[in-house]
């Protein structure tokens, strides 16, 4: 399935990724005021940008669709938003896990967290309606209006965290980065490993979307081209 | 602790629950090729030059 050079990026994202791992028990200190639940945030955080990262894709991949008419963007935009919604998945699940033992809840009603749930209820109604249109170009169309539209929910989150009274501390501001810098050095691991993770990710699920509908249209005609 | 080794774990098993169903859906596909090659195989006779290039062993 994999081909050379996905192979070499997959060692690659492997490596970058024990590394990450070592720096998130072994190298970062433990918190002062949170001991070692903090740690979780060497995998939230990363895994909550890449997936911004991921919705920006497919937000541009619906873009590039409605421009083009080509299905390759289509399937972009697919494999893009089943990857971030699969990563903020996880990104509400290790939150959950963070908040309870420092919250004390295992969810609150706050800005930043309603707006991220909101955001993940589009991209998942977004894979949803893009499943159910199957071969039907105009809903696929219609598909990639709701990828680019719910992606206006991203900076809604990046901003409510910052403006609003989130409860959701917030590390990176315009002057400094509140993290000591073995902290930041582990945060920064883990961003690059999740990074070529999804790299990694996208390819090999873009290439299976390909050939699903290739496969699709070659078993309907009943005859392969070329 | 017991909060740390469950984020982890849930971050892993949703990591290989989803490279699961890809490979799941590699192995459909790759039947399916295997199933379209072999109707192709029925339908159309090899051409001269393409029996000719498998008997040479080339690609």
């Amino acid at each position: 399935m994999l081909r050379s050079r996905d192979t070499v990026l997959a060692w690659i994202t492997g490596a970058m990724m024990l590394i990450a791992l070592y720096g998130a028990f072994v190298f970062a200190p433990p918190e002062r005021v949170m001991g070692d639940i903090q740690r979780i945030f060497y995998v939230h955080l990363p895994l909550a940008w890449i997936g911004f990262v991921a919705f920006a894709h497919a937000c541009w991949a619906g873009i590039w669709y409605l421009r083009t008419a080509r299905r390759e963007w289509d399937e972009a935009g697919v494999a893009a938003a089943e990857i971030g919604v699969l990563f903020s998945t996880l990104v509400i699940v290790t939150g959950s896990l963070w908040a309870r033992p420092v919250w004390g809840t295992w969810w609150t009603w706050d800005p930043q967290l309603v707006t991220y749930l909101i955001l993940w209820l589009i991209y998942v109604g977004y894979l949803v309606l893009r499943g159910a249109a199957g071969e039907d170009v105009r809903r696929a169309r219609f598909a990639a209006v709701f990828a680019i539209v719910g992606f206006v929910d991203v900076p809604l989150v990046w901003l409510s965290a910052r403006y609003l009274r989130a409860l959701s501390p917030v590390i990176f501001t315009s002057r400094s980065v509140g993290l000591a810098p073995s902290m930041a050095w582990t945060l920064a691991a883990g961003l690059v490993a999740w990074s070529l993770f999804y790299w990694t990710l996208f390819r090999a699920r873009l290439r299976i979307g390909l050939l699903e509908t290739e496969v699709a249209a070659l078993a309907g005609d009943g005859e392969v081209h070329g | 602790m017991t909060y740390l080794f469950w984020a982890f774990a849930a971050v892993w098993v949703g990591i290989f629950l989803y490279l699961y169903a890809l490979t799941r859906r590699s192995q459909a596909l790759a039947r399916e090729v295997h199933a379209l090659r072999e109707r192709l195989e029925k339908t159309a006779p090899p051409s001269p030059s393409a029996a000719g290039r498998s008997r040479a062993g080339g690609p």
